[in-house]
Parts: structure tokens; C-alpha cells; sequence
């Protein structure tokens, strides 16, 4: 077993980080204060081929194994959450990719990579997000075409993406509950489709967020993404890898937040000396360090596991979880290093705090994680 | 068409880290240092990819030490470089400016170029003499602190940077070594395309043999400049370092100077 990353992980990791570092730093605080999308840095992230990096050549992607293109979304939440999400203009695209008809992969995979198109995935609903079988949007078949009606809530790019993945049920009267939905791909310009972005939200300001309202959306039946009546399993298996992703940023959020603590304790003086020669400071900086470095290697294992075609759900699970919970522990442990400055937003780590705290709930909240986990061990042992 | 070397160095970037000098006095403690390609030699590199872009031809690069300097020219050639050589021999340890010069013109001399671009000094050393060494061995003419390059038929219009703000302009035939000072151009990014596309190619080694150069030329025997020691120069009592937003900044450095009689 070799824990060390390949020289070309390492080039891809040096590359993003100087990328992230170069362009995201001066444009931060006003895309948080804003909420504002950083377009010009989304487009120039996908000429340098950041963005749909792990989506293989054919489509115009890099062809990186999952675990190389982590790799970039860690070294961009390393910098800055909120811009980090450009990485996410692509979230939906595993879901073609996974699961899609080769006309499917051809005409919605390449505009992504170029920066022509972003897409969105939309399970949640404003009365269903954990209980994905709860969601209440309805696709009725109507000759070639799906009419789809329903509210979708929290969808991130919303208001920026040209099409998205919608989970709808399709068989209301399925004899097995998961058997009831089928995911659609749904232009963004239908007649019928409107997106309202929402405001307020505590962290990754920079990231747009929409509720969706889908009245009457006509959609031909080639948009099935999978099979019909398979919506829920698709769903399942998309989380199972874009997961992993979630925990990437996490690692990365957390690493960020971590260094600016040992920047910050080698630098602030208190009682005559620097803050990091009192081991009080040193403890907290050992146990942040050594669980970034914990919820690293678990976000690598089960990245490496799906490289390997060996996807493994529980795996996943712990990885999201702990690299989630990790996150928020270390960007509030940091803070607290930084006392009185970390509270204000001169300093980054503020930002750092106030995003750590969705990667515990989106995409599987840590609770369903754990729900996972304890399944599979149960049958386990 | 252009042929253009350009020399790179892998140097630790000491801007931020605490410097510690090794117990020997002869070198610092490098294990917890990042390395990187030396900053001069980042523009070195844009502009000799930039010539290329826009003329054609080919830039090779060039480095000399172990296998950890393959990451500075593999980044070269993820950016755009063509070909990449990499000297390495251990009698080459302990080479100064001059002869890291000899070592570079002997794999230079047996090469096809028109123009060889360095970095007008490196981070780590700050030697600045390198470029202007090479040129002299291998007897063509060089400019220093090279601000500008442009190039038409083998002939280059450069401009250098001088003191007080003066420029000089020249026009220079090929060939002719450039040694090229920061800001001259925006370095790219290295893309995720670049790295996919050279991740195969094989980087060639050349020791001293290989390139025509005897032991007793090179290292510590070969050198002119003997390194001492290092040292840390004692703090100053006199610094005030002035703190606050900028217009506080300002404000609090005009009061100073008020005091003190300046205006
Ligand atoms: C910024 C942001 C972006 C998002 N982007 C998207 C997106 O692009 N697409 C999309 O579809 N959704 C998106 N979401 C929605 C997100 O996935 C959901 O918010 C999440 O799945 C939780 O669902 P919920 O909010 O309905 O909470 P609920 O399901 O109501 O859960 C409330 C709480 O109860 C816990 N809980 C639920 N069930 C159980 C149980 N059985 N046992 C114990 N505890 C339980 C949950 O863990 C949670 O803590 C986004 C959310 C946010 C905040």
C-alpha cells in the first residue's frame, strides 16, 4: 500500500492550488457579501480544464480518475469555499455520465468542460430533502413527452444552469415505493420552468441557490436519464460517488482553516511570546492537523475505490460524514485561535466558519451517512 | 521560426517560512521548505513559450540537479516547452554561478537555438551571473535585465531595465543569451490539458560525460565564489513597522515624518 500521491496528482494539485490562489483570494469577500457567482473565474477555470476534469477525453474532459479531480475540488475549498463551488457547475453531469445514453453524453458532457453550460441536480422539495422518496414533483406521460409539475427547493446553480437533472414520480402506483420515480433532463428554457434564487444563506455565499417551479414543463421522453421507474436506485448511485466529492471540499475547507491557524499562532504575540509556544494552542493545532489528515485518507480510500470499479456506498458515507463533521470542527477550532480578529471579516476563517456547516448537510446529511453506514455494518457482521 | 534553451532552477521559496541555517553554516534547512521554479525563470519560460506561439520553432529547457528538478521542467513543458534535458552528475554538487555556466554551455554548444533565456538571477542565491557566464563561454553576446523581447529574422529588439527608471533599447543578432528579469509578461497557469499531454514524455539525463565536461571543471573545484557561511543578520531596534488599514497606514507614517522635521 502506498499512501503517496503520483507525480501527476502532485503537478494537478501544485496547478490548482496556484490557480485557486492566483484568482480567487481578491474576489472572495465580495462574491460572500454578494452572493455573487464568480463567472469569469468559472470560465477561466474551464480553459485551463479544472472544471469536468475527471469526465473522460471523448467528451473534451481531462479523462482523470475520480481521486485526481478531488484533488482540484480540495485545493479550491482550500482557498475559498465559496468560489471553491465553481467545481460544482458540473454537478448533475455524473448522472449522464453514470447512467446516460451515449447521445445523452455527447450533447450535454462537452459544453460543460468548454464553460459553455452549467447544470444543476434537483431531489429536494420544500417538504422532502432526507426522505428522497417524500418528494411530491409528478411526470405524467402524454405521448412522447413527460409533463412535469412540482416545487424543487436548495437547488444549487438554479438560476444559473441551462438544464438539470429532475428526480420526478413517474408510477405513482408502482407496486415497490422505489420504483415510483425516473429521473429527467430538463432544459432550463422550457416553457413552464422558472428558478428564483434564494438570499441569506449563511456560508458558500458565492455558490447560487434557487428554489425551482416546474408548472406544466413539457419534456420528450429521450431526456430519461436511465431507465423510468429507476429514478430513486440512479439517485442512490449518483450520491454514492458525488458524495466523495462533498467530502473533498470539506478536507480542503478544512486544510485552509488549519493552515490560517498555524499562520496565525506563529504570528500573534500573548503574554510575551508567540500564541503557538503555549501547548494549549499546540493541542488544538495536533488535533485538527490529525483529523484533516484522517478524513484525507478516508475521502482517498473511497475515491480510490471507485476508480477501482469498486464503488462502495458505506465507504462513501464515512467519508462525507467524517470530512463534513472535520470541516466545521477545525474551521471553529481555527477561529478560536484567531480570538477577537477570527470574529471579524478581515480575516478569512470567518468565511471558512459560516461554510463548513452545509457540508454536513447537503448531499446526505450526517445523520443519513450515518444511517448508511449502520445499515451496511449491520449486515456485515 | 525560433529555437530557443531556457535555463530553469528549482529553488525553496523562502518568502514566508522561517529561514534556519544548517550547523555546518553551509546551507539552510530546506525539509520543511516548498520548492518551486525560480520566479525569474517563470517569465523566462512564458516568453519563450509566448515567441513560440507566435513565430513557431521549439523551446527546450534545461536544468541541472537530481530527480526532484524534473517537477520545475515538467511544469515547463505542461505549459508549452518541447523538449526537456536534465543535467545531473554527482560531481556537478557544490557548483557555483560559474560553474553551473560551464556546465549548461557544454550541453548548450551541441544544441540547435537562436536564443538562450535565463532568469537575470535566482531567488535562493541571488548570484545574477549566470546568463552573462554562458554567454561569455560560449562566446555570443548576452543582455541583462531584459524587459522586453521582441524578435524578427533572427534579430531581437530587447529593452532593459536600468536605474532610475531608464530604459535602453538594442538590437541584437542571434545568437544571444537574454537573462530575463521579472514582470515582462503574465505567466500562465499550468493547465490540466498541459500535464495529461506531457505526463508520458520521457525526460533525457546527461551527466558529465554525456555532455564533454571533466570532473576537476565543475562542483567546488571548478567554482571561483567558495561559500562560507550563512547567517542571519541581527534584528534592527530602529524598524517601526507601521500597522492599520492603508489610509491608517498613511496617515499614522505622514504623522511620523511631520514630527521628525521632513516636510
Ligand atoms: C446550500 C445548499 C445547497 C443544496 N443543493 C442541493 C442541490 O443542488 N440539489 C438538491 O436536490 N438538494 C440540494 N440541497 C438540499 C439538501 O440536500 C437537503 O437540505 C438535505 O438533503 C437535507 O434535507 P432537508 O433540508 O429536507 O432536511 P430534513 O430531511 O428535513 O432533515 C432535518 C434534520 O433531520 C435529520 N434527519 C432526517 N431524517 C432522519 C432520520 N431518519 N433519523 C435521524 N435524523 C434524521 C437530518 O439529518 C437533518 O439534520 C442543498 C441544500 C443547501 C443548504
Amino acid at each position: 500500500m502506498d499512501f503517496e500521491l503520483t507525480d501527476e496528482q502532485k503537478e494537478i494539485k501544485k496547478a490548482a492550488r496556484e490557480f485557486a490562489e492566483g484568482e480567487f483570494t481578491d474576489i472572495a469577500m465580495e462574491c460572500d457579501r454578494e452572493e455573487k457567482f464568480p463567472r469569469d473565474v468559472w470560465k477561466k477555470a474551464c480553459k485551463l480544464g479544472f472544471i469536468g476534469a475527471y469526465l473522460p477525453e471523448e467528451y473534451g474532459g481531462g479523462g482523470l480518475g475520480l481521486l485526481d479531480s478531488l484533488i482540484i475540488a480540495e485545493e479550491f475549498f482550500r482557498v475559498d469555499p465559496g468560489v471553491g463551488m465553481i467545481m460544482a457547475t458540473t454537478f448533475g453531469s455524473e448522472f449522464i455520465f453514470l447512467l446516460g445514453k451515449e447521445e445523452q453524453k455527447q450533447k450535454y458532457l462537452p459544453p460543460l468542460i468548454t464553460g459553455e453550460t452549467i447544470c444543476a441536480a434537483a431531489f429536494t422539495e420544500p417538504d422532502a430533502g432526507s426522505d428522497v422518496q417524500g418528494i411530491q414533483t409528478t411526470a405524467v406521460k402524454d405521448g412522447d413527452e413527460w409533463v412535469l409539475n412540482g416545487t424543487k427547493m436548495f437547488i444549487t446553480n438554479g438560476t444559473i444552469a441551462d438544464w438539470m437533472i429532475v428526480l420526478a414520480k413517474s408510477h405513482p402506483d408502482a407496486k415497490k415505493d422505489a420504483q415510483r420515480f425516473t429521473t429527467f433532463i430538463v432544459d432550463c428554457k422550457s416553457p413552464g420552468f422558472s428558478a428564483e434564487k434564494i438570499h441569506g444563506k449563511m456560508g458558500i455565499r458565492a455558490s447560487d441557490t434557487a428554489e425551482i417551479v416546474l408548472s406544466d414543463v413539457r419534456v420528450p421522453k429521450e431526456n430519461i436519464v436511465g431507465l423510468p421507474k429507476m429514478g430513486f436506485y440512479n439517485v442512490m448511485q449518483f450520491f454514492d460517488v458525488t458524495r466523495i466529492g462533498v467530502g473533498a471540499q470539506a478536507v480542503g475547507l478544512a486544510q485552509g482553516a488549519l493552515e490560517m491557524a498555524v499562520k496565525h499562532a506563529k504570528e500573534r504575540k500573548v503574554f510575551g511570546r508567540p500564541l503557538i509556544y503555549n501547548q494549549g494552542i499546540q493541542f488544538k493545532l495536533a488535533e485538527m492537523a490529525t483529523r484533516v489528515e484522517a478524513a484525507r485518507n478516508l475521502v482517498y480510500k473511497a475515491a480510490a475505490l471507485v476508480d477501482a470499479m469498486k464503488p462502495d456506498a458505506a465507504m462513501t458515507s464515512m467519508a462525507k460524514w467524517y470530512a463534513g463533521e472535520t470541516a466545521v470542527y477545525v474551521a471553529d477550532e481555527s477561529l478560536q485561535v484567531h480570538g477577537g480578529y477570527g470574529y471579524i471579516d478581515e480575516y478569512p476563517i470567518e468565511r471558512f466558519y459560516r461554510s463548513a456547516k452545509v457540508l454536513e448537510i447537503y448531499e446526505g446529511s450526517k445523520e443519513i451517512e450515518k444511517m448508511i453506514i449502520g445499515r451496511t455494518i449491520g449486515g456485515k457482521y | 521560426m525560433v529555437d530557443i534553451i531556457v535555463c530553469v532552477k528549482r529553488v525553496p521559496d523562502t518568502s514566508e517560512a522561517e529561514v534556519i541555517i544548517k550547523d555546518d553554516k553551509r546551507a539552510i534547512k530546506d525539509a520543511d521548505l516548498t520548492f518551486d521554479i525560480n520566479e525569474w525563470d517563470n517569465y523566462a519560460i512564458e516568453e519563450a513559450i509566448l515567441k513560440k506561439e507566435a513565430l513557431g520553432g521549439k523551446v527546450t529547457v534545461i536544468g541541472v540537479g537530481g530527480e526532484e528538478v524534473n517537477e520545475v521542467l515538467r511544469r515547463c513543458l505542461a505549459k508549452g516547452a518541447d523538449e526537456a534535458i536534465r543535467l545531473t552528475d554527482p560531481a556537478f554538487d557544490g557548483s557555483d554561478g560559474y560553474a553551473i555556466a560551464k556546465i549548461l554551455s557544454a550541453a548548450i554548444k551541441d544544441l540547435q537555438y537562436d536564443f538562450v533565456f535565463t532568469g537575470a538571477q535566482a531567488g535562493d542565491d541571488s548570484y545574477g551571473v549566470t546568463g552573462q557566464m554562458l554567454a561569455e563561454i560560449l562566446g555570443i553576446p548576452h543582455a541583462t535585465m531584459v524587459t522586453k523581447v521582441d524578435i524578427n529574422n533572427g534579430t531581437a529588439r530587447i529593452r532593459r531595465e536600468l536605474e532610475g527608471g531608464l530604459e535602453e533599447v538594442d538590437e541584437i543578432n542571434k545568437p544571444a543569451v537574454f537573462c530575463i528579469q521579472t514582470g515582462l509578461n503574465e505567466p500562465r497557469y499550468v493547465s490540466i490539458m498541459g500535464i495529461r499531454k506531457v505526463s508520458k514524455k520521457e525526460i533525457p539525463v546527461k551527466a558529465a560525460a554525456d555532455i564533454g565536461i571533466s570532473a576537476d571543471e565543475v562542483g567546488e573545484v571548478g567554482s571561483m565564489v567558495k561559500l562560507e557561511e550563512f547567517s542571519i543578520p541581527p534584528a534592527g531596534e530602529l524598524a517601526e513597522m507601521i500597522e492599520g488599514t492603508p489610509d491608517e497606514a498613511a496617515g499614522k507614517l505622514a504623522a511620523i515624518l511631520k514630527e521628525k522635521g521632513a516636510f
